[in-house]
């Protein structure tokens, strides 16, 4: 589904990503861990396309397409979707009005006809429900005055709206209450499929208690550095990123 | 090569007194006198040039460079005004054209045994002296050639007149329509209101232009605001690439007031709105609202007065603009608070879009306090377009050009939502949505 060979993205003449290698297949659920400043918000902004970072080598295919050859918003229309772990606030656009030009603007790109009023209301309705989203802040301004909390629920809201194929949550889970993050990661497994599969940046074990993921990477200096089964995120919870780091001297 | 000056100032002077001279016995009336007062304040003041203070970065210099015709004839009817119509609900209209009155095209439905609201023209022959009276009284002190200019050559406009506690159910809406299909137009509206004590009234001028020639308006409303009247009051631009346009709204308030104003420039080659408010009341508060969209190379021009002169009163106001290609935008916003405006509360915002490295914006904040026990503040932006914002919305599938009009008609959100003609605001956000979806 998603190949990323030797990525290497930088800004401002800074190299951020120095060769990123990541297998990801549908049905997968992968993890990035790794210290602050590693990279895992550089790579998944990549991923999601910000123009900001330059892209100065390798590869990204996406079901067979060059993923970087895609507008920001022909890689969401593909199926990609980012939580992000900082969500921009957006006066004067209410979240509803924000998703129905979203959804419609997909639907448009994959030559569907636009939802009606009633038939996207009834989908917003049933989605915020996945995620207990308060109806109220679908009728505010995008995040504007939210609690972090509230925030990073609208990610999950809006990712359970978009069904996308390849979910990019970006730790999601920080600022959340155990209450919180038990309904986000609900709606993260609710829309695990065999075809679709989901990328979690975290720092913390708890999220992958609940979203338990088939592999852990950890990103170090811009690579990846060590990947493992579910277990390496257990060892890292308890011994930190010390041994990781010091492996990576000695290879130097 | 020779070139022809046309020197406008000469021109308008002499015609003055080309029709002053076959004018008989109403030439004593108190009414022309006003006029000739007017006529010798605008010889004395010229045209402004950016020497001064006030044009500093708005030059009349092409503006005054042709001459146009203020007295030209139109044959408009209402086939050719259907695509500049403005959908009304029920609402009083009335339609200028050139500056004159059409009663053919126009409605009238409040009723007129209660308020008077019919042209100038007429008022002043139903009643000289009650028009004579009102004319001019507001702006008699004003500094300013182009209101002179407009008293000396004051014909027709809108003559409104509200009684004590009569709320008007239907908005007064005002079309000013420059047919300038033919050949150069000018006209100069006057419009006269007065709104009594704890009267109620909503009121919108719309100015549309109709041709390729240049057209030149040159605008002047008075409102008197009586104790506990509450006056909303719009004014719409949206008038052609050719267009030219200098606009005064003078207005009074009284005690516990409340005046709103809107001032939207759609469309026009050059624009300069002056909104003056004298809070000459206690417990009053007024309103400026304003937006505006130049692109190509158009200029517009918000210069406001919110002048404190009793205790107890507030304004507040929120210019917000976009600017595109290379054009240009002023806002000069003045607040006074005279001595005696203890407790004034003075609110100021104008904040901007520039979307082009060729366009500009030149704001001017200028407060003049002269009373200790204030509260004042004002505040200026002027930046691009939220880049976060838009990679935000970019990633969620919204093309760049559909978010960039979303964003964009989410900055001019809290001014349109300010209107409360709802025909007009629909208006509006249609034209605002077609225009940012434009480029
Ligand atoms: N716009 C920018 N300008 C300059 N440096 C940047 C910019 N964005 C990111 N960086 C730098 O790139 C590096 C990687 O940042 P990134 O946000 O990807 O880290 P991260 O792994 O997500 O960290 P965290 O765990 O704290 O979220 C950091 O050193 C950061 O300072
Ligand atoms: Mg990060």
């Amino acid at each position: 589904m998603l190949s990323i060979n030797d990525l290497r993205a930088s800004i401002e003449g800074k190299e951020i990503l120095k060769g990123i290698n990541l297998e990801v297949k549908p049905g997968e659920v992968h993890a990035i861990m790794g210290p602050n400043g590693s990279g895992k918000s550089t790579l998944a902004s990549v991923l999601a396309g910000r123009e900001e970072y330059e892209v100065t080598g390798g590869s990204v295919v996406f079901e067979g397409k060059d993923l970087l050859e895609l507008a920001p918003e022909e890689r969401a229309a593909e199926g990609i979707f980012l939580a992000f772990q900082y969500p921009v606030e957006i006066p004067g656009v209410t979240t509803i009005n924000f998703l129905k030009t979203a959804v419609n603007e997909i639907r448009k790109y994959k030559g569907e006809s636009p939802l009606d009023a009633a038939q996207f209301l009834k989908m917003v309705r049933e989605k915020a429900k996945l995620v207990s989203m308060n109806d109220s802040l679908l009728k505010r301004a995008l995040n504007e005055g939210f609690s972090g909390g509230e925030k990073k629920r609208n990610e999950i809201f809006q990712m359970a709206v978009l069904e996308p194929k390849l979910a990019i949550l970006d730790e999601t889970d920080s600022g959340l209450d155990i209450d919180a993050l038990r309904i986000v990661a609900e709606g993260v497994n609710s829309l695990r499929s065999p075809e679709r599969a989901t990328i979690v940046v975290t720092h913390y074990q708890r999220l992958l208690d609940y979203i338990v993921p088939d592999f852990v990477h950890v990103l170090y200096k811009g690579r990846i550095v060590k990947s493992g089964p579910k277990e390496l995120a257990l060892e890292l919870e308890e011994k930190g990123y010390d041994w990781i780091k010091a492996e990576v001297e000695a290879v130097g | 090569m020779s070139t022809e000056t046309i020197d406008l100032k000469t021109r308008l002077i002499t015609d003055f007194h080309a029709r002053e001279a076959v004018m008989n016995g109403e030439a004593s009336s108190e009414f022309h006198q006003k006029k000739r007062a007017g006529l010798a304040r605008f010889e004395q003041l010229g045209f402004p040039t950016i020497k001064h203070e006030e044009w500093k970065y708005s030059n009349v210099r092409d503006l005054i460079s042709v001459s146009y015709d203020f007295n030209a004839e139109s044959s408009i009817g209402l086939a050719e005004l259907e695509d500049l119509k403005v959908p009304a609900q029920q609402a009083n209209i009335l339609y200028f054209v050139n500056g004159r009155y059409n009663a053919e095209l126009s409605t009238i439905i409040s009723p007129v045994e209660k308020i008077t609201i019919s042209s100038l023209a007429d008022a002043y022959k139903n009643d000289p002296a009650r028009v004579a009276s009102y004319f001019n009284e507001l702006t008699k002190d004003a500094d300013d050639a182009f209101t002179a200019l407009n008293t000396a050559f004051t014909q027709d406009g809108v003559f409104v007149h509200i009684p004590d506690n009569q709320s008007v159910e239907h908005p007064i809406i005002l079309r000013f329509v420059s047919d300038a299909r033919e050949k150069n137009v000018g006209s100069q509206p006057r419009n006269i209101i007065s709104v009594g004590k704890n009267s109620h009234v909503k009121i919108a001028e719309a100015f549309r232009t109709l041709g390729e020639q240049r057209s030149f308006t040159n605008a002047v409303t008075e409102i008197n605001v009586a104790q506990e009247a509450n006056v909303q009051y719009y004014k719409v631009q949206n008038e052609s690439e050719n267009a030219y346009h200098i606009g005064t709204t003078q207005v009074r308030m009284a005690d516990r007031s409340h005046f709103y104003a809107g001032t939207v420039t759609l469309n026009g080659k050059f624009t300069r709105n002056n909104l003056n408010i004298v809070l000459d009341g206690e417990h009053c508060d007024a309103h400026m609202y304003g937006l505006y969209f130049p692109d190509g190379s158009q200029h517009v021009d918000n210069h406001t007065v919110a002048d404190h002169q009793k205790p107890n009163s507030e304004s507040n106001e929120l210019y917000k603009g976009i600017l595109r290609d290379k054009s240009k935008g002023v806002f000069n916003g003045k607040i006074f608070v005279r001595p005696d405006a203890q407790k004034t509360n003075a609110f100021q915002s104008c904040k901007n879009i520039v979307l082009s490295p060729d366009a500009s914006m030149n704001t001017k904040p200028q407060l003049e306090i002269f009373a200790d026990d204030v509260k004042c503040s004002h505040g200026t932006t002027t930046g691009q377009i939220d880049e976060e914002a838009l990679f935000y919305m970019r990633s969620r599938g919204i093309s760049q050009p559909e978010a960039m009009s979303l964003l964009m008609f989410a900055f001019c959100a809290d001014v349109v939502s300010q209107i409360k003609i709802d025909s007009v605001r629909e208006y509006l956000e249609n034209v605002i949505t077609q225009k940012l979806a434009s480029k």
